[in-house]
């Protein structure tokens, strides 16, 4: 069991997310940064699915109740277990009675705003349509259906019995498979239904400028800033259903992109969705900076998905190997 | 001759197909049609009923979408329309004043008093189409377009659940507190959404809400 120490709001339990009832109105949910989470998973001997405390604000504290090992992935910053440096992307043990400290600054390594908390065993609250990521919207799911407040004792699953040495750690992704353009973060898009309704100059405009990512960011949605995005005719479209990357363009101008809490139906045009490999980038934006958009083809989108999913099966085989090399190691002595 | 629908893809994550013509509810029937169809099918993950469209989220993306494409397109022209026996709830509803706090833009834009445009907007039966934008939030087919407005320029970022409101064409009622880019034009109270219960909404498609006017305000 952990307990919720920090006051610190807008922490959430996500899993990979809640799939099969849209048609309910129920959006996916899920982590913003999924690769993140999948990773943790997999260095913990977890289901790629078990679920995590996602952070987003710090400082964030909590304090174990039993002793288990953990790894912090996703964005790097300064942690501490008691007194001791804590380091990213590598499996720690913890003892029960222990308190992790996670705040903001440590790594220059890259630039990014979620921290997940992963446990061996999973944190093992009620699934709720199928799935234990939180919806905020809808009051159910994660914790009590809201965000995590001081206090709250989250349940942990047993942890699997498959050996997960300490110290066994990799590389973030934002450091194995960067995308940047002239220093600016890019995330790769494809074009959407009404691309061509825009005027030629708001597309060339679209993929030349920086974005910026405004402070009325968050689980939703991204609403951004940048040069104003006009259709040559006010477009007045049917409710359809939409996904997380979608980026539509209300009558101000302004782009907001869909993020993993977005409702999954909408009607403002689409200039273009951000790609599914792509997702965890953008999850891991920081507010205030910016981004850039790279037009891809529908062949190099599916590309970039099969790198995202090479990536975790090589995360995989290095961890199945470290825990061979441990074994064997241990046997010899 | 029935023209071909609309494909677009949103991503790598799913296609939307958009049928041709108004949104009546004998295209909205095809629409039910299809989406129970294409869900039985391996490549589907799951099919979400717009408004006049579907929404066919992928297991995977194909590498080459075009097969489904086709497939869909094939089917979309020989379905037949499912009717849907539903059934129909009644919400009383408070017209204008703080209920409806953008009843002055719909007037503005449709030259309408308030008492018109609560008469015109409780006036129809209206058939559920789908359920979206959050959970257990239901677009209805039918809305008088006498009393259409367009969409907000910039979304509010909360609206009360309960709030009656008019985006475009359409009408419904907000399930729950959140973001919209809709005119709120009243307000009701109904629970329409239940986790624990199966289906955990109240309403589905093919279902009916008739508005009553409660009291139109200012």
């Amino acid at each position: 069991m952990i307990e919720v120490l920090s006051s610190t709001a807008l922490a959430t339990v996500q899993d990979l997310g809640r799939f099969g009832a849209l048609g309910w109105g129920v959006s996916h949910s899920g982590a913003m940064d999924r690769l993140a989470l999948a990773a943790g998973n997999i260095l913990l001997g977890n289901d790629d699915n078990s679920a995590a405390v996602e952070i987003p604000i710090f400082p964030f504290r909590v304090r174990f109740h039993h002793a288990c090992n953990i790894v912090l992935t996703g964005a790097d910053h300064l942690a501490r277990l008691d007194d001791q440096p804590l380091q990213p992307w590598l499996v720690a043990p913890v003892q029960a009675g222990q308190v992790l400290t996670v705040e903001r600054g440590g790594s220059s390594r890259w630039q990014a705003s979620r921290v997940y908390l992963c446990v061996a065993g999973g944190i093992d609250v009620p699934l709720a349509l199928g799935s234990r990521s939180t919806q905020l919207r809808g009051q159910f799911g994660g914790y009590q259906g809201r965000t995590l407040q001081q206090g709250d004792r989250l349940p942990v699953g047993v942890a699997s019995d498959v050996h997960c040495p300490a110290g066994m750690g990799v590389v973030p992704p934002a450091l194995s498979m960067p995308l940047m353009v002239e220093g600016t973060q890019a995330i790769r898009v494809l074009w959407a239904a009404e691309y061509e309704a825009f005027t030629d100059h708001s597309c060339a405009e679209f993929w030349a400028k920086n974005w910026k990512i405004t402070s009325q960011s968050d689980r939703y949605g991204y609403r951004l800033a940048g040069p104003m995005i006009e259709s040559k005719v006010p477009l007045e479209l049917r409710s359809h259903g939409i996904v997380p990357g979608v980026i539509q363009v209300p009558h101000g101008g302004q782009p907001i992109i869909q993020m993993r809490d977005a409702q999954p139906s909408g009607g403002y045009p689409k200039i273009g969705t951000v790609i599914d490999a792509d997702l965890w980038r953008l999850g891991q934006v920081q507010i205030g900076s910016s981004v850039r958009f790279v037009e891809v083809s529908w062949p190099e989108a599916v590309k970039a998905l099969q790198d995202v999913t090479d990536w975790l099966e090589e995360v995989r085989r290095m961890v199945a190997l470290g825990r061979t090399a441990q074994k064997g190691a241990g046997h010899d002595q | 001759m029935a023209h071909d629908p609309v494909i677009s893809m949103l991503g790598t994550t799913a296609l939307l197909l958009e049928a041709h013509g108004d949104t009546t509810l004998a295209t909205q029937q095809k629409i039910w049609s299809l989406s129970a169809q294409v869900c039985s099918w391996p490549e589907v993950l799951e099919a979400v009923p717009g408004m006049n469209n579907l929404m066919v989220c992928f297991r995977k993306p194909p590498l080459d979408p075009q097969p489904l494409i086709t497939r869909l397109c094939d089917a979309w022209r020989i379905v037949q329309p499912m009717a849907v026996e539903g059934r129909t709830i009644e919400l009383p509803v408070v017209y204008g004043g703080e209920a409806g706090p953008h009843m002055a833009d719909v007037m503005a834009h449709t030259g309408l008093d308030a008492q018109q445009i609560a008469e015109i907007h409780s006036a129809p039966l209206y058939p559920v189409y789908a359920l979206g934008s959050h959970p257990g939030y239901c677009y209805l087919g039918g809305m008088d377009h006498r009393i259409a407005t367009p969409r907000r320029k910039t979304p509010v970022l909360k609206i009360p659940g309960g709030a009656v409101s008019i985006g475009g064409f359409q009408t419904g009622v907000s399930a729950s507190d959140g973001p919209s880019g809709w005119n709120t034009i009243g307000s009701t109270s109904m629970s329409f959404f239940d986790v624990t219960k199966q289906p955990p909404t109240l309403l589905q498609p093919g279902d009916s809400i008739r508005f009553r006017i409660e009291r139109v305000v200012g």
